[in-house]
């Protein structure tokens, strides 16, 4: 049986035992997803406070130092946790190796995009240029 | 199928046992709330773009706003934040559910169909706090 072992293959040249990485995503999410909850719900707070007023207090209020700084950590901590969360049913469901590729980098330009949006939005509003 | 001796690595392709999938399984609240957890997540995913939509559009002025102001105001808009909020606050219980049983805890039957129900129930309550929170921050329904 010689795919009985969990070595990968460099390790196994190296002989050096086992990657030592494999509950890295496992732990990421849930890092990221203890730090949501308190995230998510600020967020929800500082949209409620948003409904119905004009564009200009939209803009000074998400732009004022603390509600940015909430709202750059609930986007940075979102990103991150559904880049790992959209891999994982990735290789959960996609086997075809071209798609899966396509599928996973899609997933990281994706994230990546969003965050930056996301984040430059924030940033704009707080420095106001 | 060839008949072979357990273990064996040689001979034709030997057609290996294949765990049963979800059809053949009791529906149960515990597995429903499973797969909501993983639909919620994947909505979610999607969902951001709402949010990137949000702050994007109100970091570019008051035009972009206004467009982003008319789609979220309008029934389609209002339908797809209502289940936004709930995927939202779903994923979020979920999410706890799953905490509690890394911590080792509620794995006994009757714990594992009152944490399944607790999130259902909890995450639908939510959504309606939330949501009568937020029209009475407008100063009521418009």
């Amino acid at each position: 049986m010689k795919d009985a072992q969990m070595r990968t293959p460099m390790r196994r040249v190296r002989g050096l035992g086992a990657a030592h990485s494999g509950t890295h995503h496992f732990w990421h999410q849930r890092v990221t997803s203890v730090a949501g909850i308190p995230l998510c719900i600020a967020a929800i707070i500082v949209a409620i406070g948003l409904l119905g007023r004009n564009h200009a207090a939209v803009v000074q209020i998400l732009g004022s130092p603390l509600v940015a700084i909430i709202m750059l950590l609930f986007v940075i901590d979102i990103v991150y946790h559904m880049w790992i969360g959209m891999q994982e049913i990735i290789v959960d469901y996609v086997h075809e190796d071209k798609f899966k590729l396509a599928t996973l980098l899609a997933n990281t330009f994706f994230c990546f995009a969003l965050g930056f949006a996301c984040a430059f939005a924030i940033l704009k509003m707080s420095f106001g240029v | 199928m060839t008949d072979l001796p357990a273990g064996s690595t040689t001979g034709p392709q030997r057609s290996r046992p294949l765990s049963p999938h979800l059809q053949v399984y009791r529906l149960m609240l515990t597995y429903v709330m499973s797969g909501f957890h993983r639909i919620s997540g994947a909505a979610l995913y999607f969902g951001m773009l709402l949010v990137a939509w949000w702050l994007v559009a109100a970091a570019s002025g008051p035009n972009a706003y206004g467009y982003f102001e008319w789609f979220i105001g309008s029934l389609i808009g209002r339908l797809v934040l209502l289940g936004y909020t709930w995927a939202l606050l779903h994923h979020m219980l979920g999410g706890v559910r799953h905490l509690i049983w890394d911590l080792g805890y509620g794995f006994e039957p009757a714990e594992r169909e009152f944490l399944a129900l607790a999130t259902i129930v909890g995450s639908i309550s939510l959504t309606v706090i939330v949501w009568v929170i937020g029209y009475l921050a407008m100063g009521g329904p418009r």
